[in-house]
C-alpha cells in the first residue's frame, strides 16, 4: 500500500538525522527542531481535520508524473482540450461535447452540509400527516380483510335534559371515530329541538334528526317502553330513505368500543352481541354493599352465571346460538330505581335493544333476498308490545352471535340520569357570567391577600335563574332542598392539586433532539 | 388526458376483475416506455442457443467456491441454469436469434467474499476465442447477436474503482455484443447503448420469509441502513458515493424522520417494510439491492445517484415508482420528501403493490413467469429483428483482437 510505504519513509527519515548525527548538542537541537515540527504538523492537521502529513509526503515523494493535487476531477470522457480550435468552432464542438459527456464526475466532491442541519418543525408535521394518511389508506385496503365495508346506521332516542351533552357526546366521538360511512339518526322525545340540534350537528356525520311527539315519562319503565316507540321510529326512516347499511342501537348513554363498529359489518342479516351492564347505583355504599352482597352469593352457589353483569348470546361448544344471557336481576330485587332520581341500582330490560344489530335490508319493503324468518316490517304492530328487537323475527334461533360468539363484550350499558327537575345553563353556556365568585384560601399567587371573606353556603341563597349552576351531588342529604345552590369549585381543587410551591413558569425549550435521541 | 382515463379505466376494470380473486390489493398497471410489457411471455418470440464451453469456464469456478450462488452477481449463475431448462432455448444454432455463453467472470472471489476482476477480461478473451473458433455464428456478426451477463461493479469495464473501469473501458472483443449488467449510468464509457440492465441478485426465499402481514401500519418515514463514510478505502470522504452519503448523514442525523444508521439489525427486513421512503444512494457503484428489497417490500426507493440508469428501465417506469433527487440536493433531501403531494406517495404505493413489479425484481428457484430472466428475455426480443448491418461478408473484420492492455491479451 502506498501509505504504508510513505510512513516508513517518513519514519526512517525521522530516525536518520538522529543516527547519523555525532555531536550530542546538535543531537538535541535537531530532536527539539524534529519534536516543535512535529508539534506544528500536529496543530495544523488539527486545524484542516485530517493527517496533514500525508499530504507533505505525497508531494515530496510522488513523481513529476503521477497525480498532481491540484488537478480538476478526472474527466476522461471529455476530449483533451484542444487549443488550435478556430473560434467559430469552438461553439460546435462545445454543444457536441456538451451532449454526449456526463455531468457526473469521478473524484473527491464535497460534502454538503447545509446551514442548519436541523428538523424544521413545519416539515415535522408534514411528514406526519403523510404519516397519518398513508396509514389511513393501509388500514382501508387491507384492514378488514379488504371487503368492502357497509355504513353504520346508528339509532338513538333522546330528549332534552342536564346529562343529554355527557351522553351525546360521548356517543357522537365514538360515532365520528369509526373508521366507516355513519347515518345517525336521533329520535328526540317532545319533538326536535335546538339544544340537540346544535350537539348533533358538531359531528360532521350525516345525521337525521327525527322529532317523536311524546314526552319521556318519569319512570324508568315507562321511558323503555317509550323508547321502544322512539327506535321504532327510526326503524321506519330507514324503511322509508331505504338506508343501506348495518343498524345498531346506540343509546346515548351507553360506551361503545372502537371494536363494536369493525364486529358488526360481519353481519348477515340479525345479529347479537354481548353487552356489559353497568348497573350504576346512586348510592355508593349501597353499590359496595350489593357487590359484598353478590360476593357472598358467589361463594355460597359457586354459579358462574348468576352474577356476570353481561346480556348477549350464549352458544354450545359448537359456537351455535342456543340461548341467550340475561342480566340477573334477583340481587337488585325490591332495589332497583322505579324513578329517574332514584339513588339504586338501574336495572336494564330482558334483552336490551343495544346488543342487536340488523342488516338495513330487513326493514325494506321488497322482499329482496329477505330471508323467511323475518317479519315483514312494514306489518308490525308496535301497540302489541314490541319488547326486544327479537319480535321482528319470526324464528329467533337464526341470530348470529358475534363478538366471537359472545365472548367479546363489545359495548356497556349504562344509564345515569340527573334528577328529573335539574336545571342546567341551556347549551351549558353561562352568559351572563357568574356574579359570585369565592377565592382561594391558598393560592399559587402571592399578590393574591391570603384570607378570603369567608361565606357559607346558606347565605348564598339566590335564585337568579338562569345564571345558577345545579350539579346534583351524591353525597347529597337534603333530599328536600330545592333551591339552587352554587358549587365552590376553586376552593375544592385548589386544596387537592396545588400543595406548596409556585410552579416554575419558564420552561426551557428542550431542543427536539435530545428526545428523539432514543429512537435511533 | 388519455392515457389517465385509460388508466383509470384499466383500474376499473381490474378492481372489478380482481374481487374475485383472494387478495383485493389495489395495485396499478405498470406500463413503461415500451408499454405493458412485465406481463408479456417471451415464449416463442426468440430463441436462445447455449454454447458449450468447458466447464472451467462455469462449473469449475462454482465448485471452487460456492459462495458465487449467494452474492449480489451470483444473476449470471441462474440465468444459464434458468436457460438450460426454457422453452427458449433451442438446440439447432441456425435458427437462433441469440446466442449464450455461460462464464461467470465474477466467480473468483477473496477471502471475504469481494469479487476479484483481474482475471476476468482473460477469462472472457479466451471464452470468444474458443467461440469463435470453434463455431461460426461469432465470425459472422462479430458478436453482435451474442449477449452475455456481465453483473459486476463496473459491467464489462471489469473493475471496481471507477477511474480505473473507464480507463479500461468496456472490453474491446464485447464492443458489439449485447452486455446484461447491473450497472447502469448515462453517458458512461462502461454502459453500451444497448445494453440491458439488470437488477441485482437478491435471495428470494430469504426475503419471503422475512414479509410481516399488510395491515401492520408504515410509521418509519425514511429508512437506510449503510455505511455513510468508507472509512478503510476514503477516511476523509468525498470519494466514496461522491459524498453524497456522508452528506445524508451530516444533515438528517439528528432528524427524527430518519431512521438511519450504520449497524445492520435482524429486523432489517421488517423495517423496511415498516417505512414509507427508504433510500437507495449510490456508493462505490450508482447500483445496490436496496432497490430489489425496497421494491419487494413497499417502500418507495428515494434514488440518490446522478445519471443513474435503472433495471429495465424501458419496461419499468421508475420515475413514477421512485423519487429521483439529486445529488447536490441531498441537504434538502427532508423538504423534498414532505412535499411530495400524499395522492401521489399513495400511487407510488399501489405501483409497488404490484405483484408483477414485484417479481420482475427477482431471480426465483425455479423461474417463474414475469420474473427477471423473463424480462431479460423480453429486453433481448425487443432487440429483434436484427438489423441487417450487423451481419459482416465474409473476412469482414471490425473487432481489434489485440487492444487493450497487455496483461489481458495473456492466455487464461
Amino acid at each position: 500500500m502506498k501509505l504504508s510505504a510513505l510512513h516508513q519513509s517518513y519514519l526512517n527519515r525521522r530516525r536518520s538525522p538522529l543516527d547519523s548525527s555525532a555531536d550530542a548538542s546538535s543531537k538535541s537541537f535537531l530532536a527539539v527542531f524534529w519534536l516543535v515540527l512535529h508539534c506544528l504538523c500536529c496543530l495544523i492537521s488539527l486545524l484542516l481535520g485530517f493527517r496533514f502529513s500525508r499530504l507533505v509526503f505525497f508531494f515530496l515523494v510522488s513523481t513529476p508524473s503521477s497525480t498532481n493535487l491540484y488537478s480538476p476531477p478526472f474527466r476522461p470522457d471529455l476530449p483533451p482540450p484542444r487549443t488550435d480550435l478556430n473560434p467559430h468552432n469552438a461553439t460546435a464542438v462545445e454543444a457536441k461535447t456538451s451532449s454526449s459527456s456526463s455531468r457526473v464526475v469521478v473524484g473527491r466532491h464535497g460534502i454538503l452540509i447545509r446551514p442548519w442541519p436541523h428538523p424544521d418543525p413545519v416539515e415535522v408535521m408534514k411528514a406526519h400527516r403523510i404519516i397519518e394518511r398513508v396509514q389511513r389508506e393501509q388500514k382501508a385496503v387491507f384492514g378488514s380483510g379488504g371487503k368492502s365495508s357497509r355504513a353504520v346506521i346508528a339509532v338513538t332516542p333522546t330528549y332534552a335534559r342536564t346529562f343529554q351533552a355527557l351522553h351525546l357526546n360521548g356517543v357522537m366521538h365514538s360515532l365520528m371515530l369509526a373508521p366507516y360511512d355513519v347515518v345517525w339518526i336521533v329520535v328526540e322525545a317532545g319533538g326536535a329541538s335546538n339544544e340537540t340540534a346544535s350537539i348533533i350537528a358538531k359531528s360532521g356525520v350525516r345525521t337525521i334528526h327525527v322529532g317523536f311527539d311524546q314526552r319521556m315519562p318519569n319512570t324508568w319503565e315507562d321511558r323503555g317502553k317509550v323508547e321502544v316507540l322512539m327506535r321504532l321510529r327510526a326503524l321506519r326512516v330507514v324503511k322509508e330513505e331505504k338506508l343501506d347499511g348495518v343498524v345498531m342501537f346506540a343509546d346515548d348513554s351507553n360506551m361503545h368500543s372502537m371494536e363494536f363498529f369493525d364486529e358488526i359489518q360481519n353481519v348477515k342479516w340479525f345479529g347479537a352481541v354481548s353487552v356489559g351492564i353497568l348497573a350504576h347505583s346512586g348510592n355508593a355504599e349501597e353499590m359496595v354493599m350489593s357487590m359484598d352482597k353478590r360476593r357472598e352469593m358467589e361463594k355460597e352457589e359457586s354459579s358462574s352465571l348468576s352474577s356476570l353483569p353481561v346480556q348477549g348470546p350464549a352458544c354450545n361448544a359448537t359456537d351455535k346460538l342456543i340461548g341467550w344471557h340475561v342480566f340477573n336481576t334477583l340481587p337488585y330485587a325490591g332495589k332497583s330505581a322505579v324513578y329517574i332520581d332514584d339513588v339504586a341500582a338501574v336495572l336494564p330490560q330482558k334483552l336490551e335493544w343495544c346488543g342487536f344489530v340488523l342488516n338495513s335490508r330487513i326493514l325494506w319493503d321488497e322482499a329482496e333476498s329477505k330471508p323467511e324468518w323475518v317479519k315483514e316490517f312494514g306489518l308490525l304492530n308496535e301497540n302489541e308490545g314490541v319488547e326486544s328487537p327479537l319480535s321482528l323475527l319470526n324464528d329467533p334461533s337464526m341470530v348470529e352471535p358475534l363478538g366471537s360468539c359472545g365472548r367479546q363484550v363489545l359495548l356497556w350499558w349504562l344509564r345515569v340520569e340527573a334528577r328529573a327537575d335539574s336545571k342546567f345553563p341551556p347549551g351549558w353556556v353561562i352568559d351572563p357570567p357568574l356574579e359570585i365568585t369565592v377565592a382561594a384560601k391558598r393560592t399559587p399567587w402571592p399578590d393574591v391577600p391570603p384570607e378570603p371573606p369567608t361565606k357559607k353556603k346558606d347565605q348564598m341563597s339566590l335564585s337568579q335563574g338562569n345564571n345558577v349552576v345545579v350539579i346534583p351531588k351524591q353525597q347529597q342529604q337534603q333530599q328536600q332542598q330545592r333551591s339552587s345552590k352554587v358549587r365552590k369549585p376553586k376552593r375544592r381543587s385548589k386544596r387537592n392539586k396545588h400543595e406548596a410551591k409556585p410552579t416554575d413558569t419558564t420552561t426551557q425549550v428542550s431542543s427536539s433532539t435530545k428526545h428523539h435521541q432514543e429512537r435511533n | 388526458m388519455t392515457n389517465r382515463s385509460s388508466l383509470s379505466a384499466i383500474l376499473l376494470f381490474l378492481f372489478f376483475s380482481a374481487s374475485s380473486a383472494q387478495h383485493n390489493v389495489r395495485t396499478e398497471r405498470i406500463s413503461g416506455s415500451a408499454g405493458d410489457v412485465l406481463e408479456d411471455n417471451p415464449v416463442g418470440k426468440l430463441k436462445v442457443y447455449v454454447y458449450e464451453l468447458p466447464s472451467k469456464y462455469n462449473k469449475k469456478l462454482l465448485q471452487k467456491d460456492p459462495r458465487c450462488l449467494t452474492h449480489m452477481f451470483a444473476a449470471e449463475i441462474f440465468m444459464h441454469r434458468f436457460l438450460l431448462s426454457s422453452p427458449v432455448r433451442t438446440l439447432n444454432p441456425d435458427e437462433a436469434d441469440w446466442f449464450y455463453s455461460p462464464i461467470y467472470p465474477t466467480c473468483d472471489l477473496t477471502p471475504t467474499g469481494l469479487p476479484l476482476p483481474f482475471k476476468s477480461p482473460r477469462m472472457m478473451r479466451s471464452a470468444i476465442q474458443l467461440i469463435s473458433s470453434n463455431w461460426p455464428y461469432w465470425n459472422k456478426t462479430e458478436g453482435a447477436d451474442h449477449f452475455f451477463v456481465v453483473p459486476h461493479d463496473f459491467g464489462a469495464c471489469f473493475h471496481y474503482q471507477e477511474e480505473k473501469a473507464i480507463e479500461r473501458g468496456i472490453l474491446p472483443l464485447l464492443k458489439r455484443a449485447t452486455l446484461v449488467q447491473t450497472f447502469g449510468q448515462r453517458n458512461h464509457v462502461c454502459l453500451d447503448q444497448g445494453s440491458i440492465t439488470i437488477p441485482p441478485f437478491a435471495p428470494p426465499q430469504k426475503m419471503q420469509a422475512h414479509l410481516i402481514p399488510p395491515d401492520v401500519p408504515r410509521s418509519i418515514f425514511v429508512y437506510f441502513r449503510g455505511l455513510f463514510y468508507d472509512v478503510n478505502n476514503d477516511p476523509e470522504g468525498g470519494y466514496y458515493a461522491r459524498g453524497a452519503r456522508a452528506a445524508v448523514w451530516e444533515n438528517f442525523k439528528n432528524n427524527p424522520l430518519f431512521d438511519i444508521s450504520t449497524d445492520h439489525p435482524t429486523t432489517y427486513y421488517e423495517d423496511m417494510q415498516r417505512s414509507i421512503f427508504c433510500l437507495c444512494p449510490l456508493g462505490w457503484a450508482p447500483w445496490s439491492p436496496r432497490l430489489v428489497e425496497a421494491v419487494v417490500f413497499g417502500c418507495i426507493p428515494v434514488i440518490i445517484a446522478d445519471d443513474i440508469v435503472l433495471p429495465f428501465a424501458d419496461a419499468i417506469p421508475w420515475e413514477e415508482i421512485g423519487v429521483f433527487v439529486a445529488e447536490k440536493d441531498v441537504p434538502e433531501l427532508d423538504t423534498i420528501l414532505t412535499s411530495i403531494p400524499t395522492e401521489v406517495i399513495l400511487r407510488k404505493q399501489r405501483l409497488l403493490a404490484n405483484p408483477s413489479m414485484k417479481q420482475a425484481m427477482l431471480f426465483p428457484q425455479p423461474a417463474q413467469p414475469g420474473d427477471a430472466f423473463h424480462q431479460i428475455l423480453n429486453g433481448l426480443a425487443r432487440k429483434l429483428p436484427h438489423d441487417g448491418s450487423v451481419y459482416l461478408k465474409a473476412g469482414e473484420k471490425v473487432l481489434n483482437w489485440t487492444a487493450g492492455p497487455v496483461g489481458d491479451l495473456k492466455p487464461w
